[in-house]
């Protein structure tokens, strides 16, 4: 079980709901991926419209935990204003944190990002902060009141997968008690499974499913090597060898590894 | 046989024109008559790109849309242009490209020579890019101003003011109200557009560009006028274009070609697609009445296609009674 601000879930993955082909394909993807929270993004004029209509209804009528997400937000203040709009809007006091500082990256505004961070926690919302793996952003964050982190492995929409695991690995390391979830970067289930392997609770999913071929069989597809990658890193892996090595020794000669 | 058509935006005179041209007596219902600012077909790119659509949506799409730049040649002549479709990414994002390619047909992939002998002012400024050869484009707002027009001249008559009608006295009603219907199922996707002009660029053709959040385009109007469009998002709020999607248009257009940088700004505008849950059009009866709604991002593109749905169910029951 995985929690998250005290909401057990048995799912490790998050799914992003921007790009998809149509709101029939996302719910399918949603349906096939399992998942028990889906982020969705918040702009001004999305608000602007009616309420109770269209997309948003759709997303409200599923049967998921809704976590906002101030995607677009440049700055502190927008982005708390953005939170505060998302609360009203979907009655949650969770809110994805992210404060971009490069249009063309998309990389956090660390220092932004931790100023929010302390007014929204500070306001009672329970924030899950979009930030780069480095330690000691980690730690002003969870200084700010924030329980969960949601650390890159490479930037958004990049589908690099893990870039530097020795930085990820470290985070892990640091921080064994709080909950981490791999926010952007993954691009293919393999890199799922990489970063579940280091011992991450769960990934966040958005471009690698909608921008898919087929967007609710890669949604199933990651499911299955996030869940293998969990399973794997409480299994206790083997770790690799510079040699091949028979498992049985080789008839004849004496064996001494 | 009568025949009341409500909503006069690029669904309801493409099916005025389809069910005329059959023989019924029509009459269009619209507080504007060719669908004027109200209508989401105002707004429009006016891109007749089955294919380059195809990247984003289902099947369906192509096979309806395909014969769509015939339909409006035949109702009017002259009014298509069959220059086909540019698609254009920046050195950076070459891979993008791929990724569109991956997902469509009906091109072929265009080098740096071939794009500056299709539109010579682009010449040397991108490298890579599809040619979808048999895609088309029109001016929208020339379209529904010209059809009405063509359409009234030939007996179809329009009514602007709603409580002069008595729609009892039709045996069919084609309702093409896009974003005013009363079916819970149709949403509101916005899209944001601006219009501009300018003597230091000219293009024959649509040209796209990737980018990573919406697919942008630049539409070519004549009269050295560009529509740039088209955000997309999920909401069905009519208000002014926000400066966040502006400036997005308008580096899409500088990154085409910095000349744009000095073009006037002779309009920005937004629209609401009507869309359903799967982005698919229907044409649904109830009884006598016939709706057409959900053409999303393909109104030009489908209606021809719903129009010719809507009056074979009408003419396929005139046959069917003695
Ligand atoms: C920015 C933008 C770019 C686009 N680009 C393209 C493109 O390049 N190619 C393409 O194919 N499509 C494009 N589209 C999509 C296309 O514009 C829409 O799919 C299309 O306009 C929908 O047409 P419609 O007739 O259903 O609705 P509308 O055009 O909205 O027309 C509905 C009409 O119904 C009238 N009405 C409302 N209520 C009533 C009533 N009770 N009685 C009578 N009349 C009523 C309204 O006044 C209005 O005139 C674009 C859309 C946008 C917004």
């Amino acid at each position: 079980m995985l929690t998250l601000y005290n909401k057990q879930l048995s799912s490790r993955l998050l799914l992003g709901t921007a790009q998809y082909p149509s709101p029939s394909i996302l719910l399918d993807a949603i349906k096939a991926s399992g998942t028990q929270i889906v982020t969705v993004s918040l702009r001004r004029e999305t608000a602007g419209g009616r309420s109770g209509d269209g997309f948003w209804s759709i997303i409200r009528s599923l049967d998921v935990h809704v976590l906002p997400n101030t995607a677009g937000c440049h700055t502190a203040k927008e982005a708390v204003l953005t939170a505060q709009m998302a609360r009203d809007l979907f009655a949650t006091d969770w809110i994805k944190l992210e404060v971009i500082g490069n249009h063309d990256t998309l990389q956090p505004d660390v220092f932004a990002l931790v100023e929010a961070a302390r007014v929204l926690s500070d306001e009672g919302f329970k924030v899950f902060p979009y930030t780069t793996d480095d330690l000691i952003v980690a730690e002003r964050l969870l200084d700010a009141g924030c329980e969960v982190l949601m650390p890159w492995c490479a930037p958004i929409g990049s589908a690099q997968g893990p870039l530097n695991t020795h930085a990820l690995r470290s985070l892990r390391g640091h921080f064994p008690d709080v909950p981490m979830i791999i926010d952007a970067g993954l691009g293919r289930p393999s890199h799922a499974a990489t970063v579940m392997e280091l011992g991450f609770e769960a990934i966040l999913l958005n471009t690698a499913v909608a921008k898919a071929g087929d967007p609710v069989a890669m949604a199933r597809a990651f499911a299955m090597a996030s869940e293998a990658g969990h399973a794997a890193c409480h299994a206790g892996m083997l770790e690799p060898r510079d040699v091949a090595v028979p498992s049985t020794p080789v008839i004849g000669r004496a064996v001494f590894t | 046989m009568e025949v009341l058509v409500k909503g006069a935006g690029v669904a309801g005179l493409a099916a005025a024109h389809e069910l005329a041209a059959r023989g019924l007596r029509v009459t269009v219902a619209d507080p504007w008559r060719g669908g004027g600012r109200a209508a989401a077909s105002w707004y429009a790119g006016g891109m007749l790109a089955p294919y380059c659509e195809r990247e984003s949506a289902e099947q369906p799409v192509v096979e309806l849309g395909l014969r769509a730049a015939d339909w409006w040649e035949a109702a009017l002549p002259g009014c298509v242009l069959r220059n086909g479709t540019l698609v254009l990414a920046p050195v950076r994002d070459a891979k993008e490209l791929d990724r569109f390619a991956s997902r469509t047909t009906g091109f072929e992939r265009v080098g740096e020579e071939s794009i500056a002998t299709l539109e010579p002012d682009l010449g040397a400024r991108f490298r890579k890019g599809l040619f979808f050869a048999t895609e088309a484009h029109l001016d929208p707002r020339h379209v529904l101003v010209s059809l009405a027009a063509k359409l009234a001249a030939s007996g179809v008559s329009f009514e602007t003011d709603l409580s002069q009608y008595d729609s009892t006295r039709f045996d069919w009603i084609i309702e093409c109200i896009g974003r005013s219907t009363p079916d819970k199922a149709i949403r509101g996707v916005r899209g944001e557009m601006l219009l501009l002009r300018t003597s230091d660029v000219s293009l024959s053709r649509p040209v796209r560009l990737i980018h990573p959040r919406f697919p942008v385009y630049i539409v070519p109007r004549g009269d050295h006028t560009f529509m740039v469009g088209a955000t997309m998002i999920e909401s069905d709020a009519t208000g002014p274009i926000t400066a966040r999607s502006m400036m997005e248009l308008l580096n899409a257009a500088y990154g085409l070609h910095p000349a744009f940088g000095e073009a006037e700004i002779i309009e920005t505008g937004t629209g609401v697609r009507p869309a359903y849950p799967d982005n698919l059009p229907r044409v649904v009866r109830e009884g006598r009445t016939i709706a057409i709604n959900g053409l999303y991002r393909h109104g030009f593109l489908l209606a021809p296609a719903m129009a010719q749905q809507a009056a074979d169910m009408i003419l396929d029951e005139r046959n069917r009674t003695p």
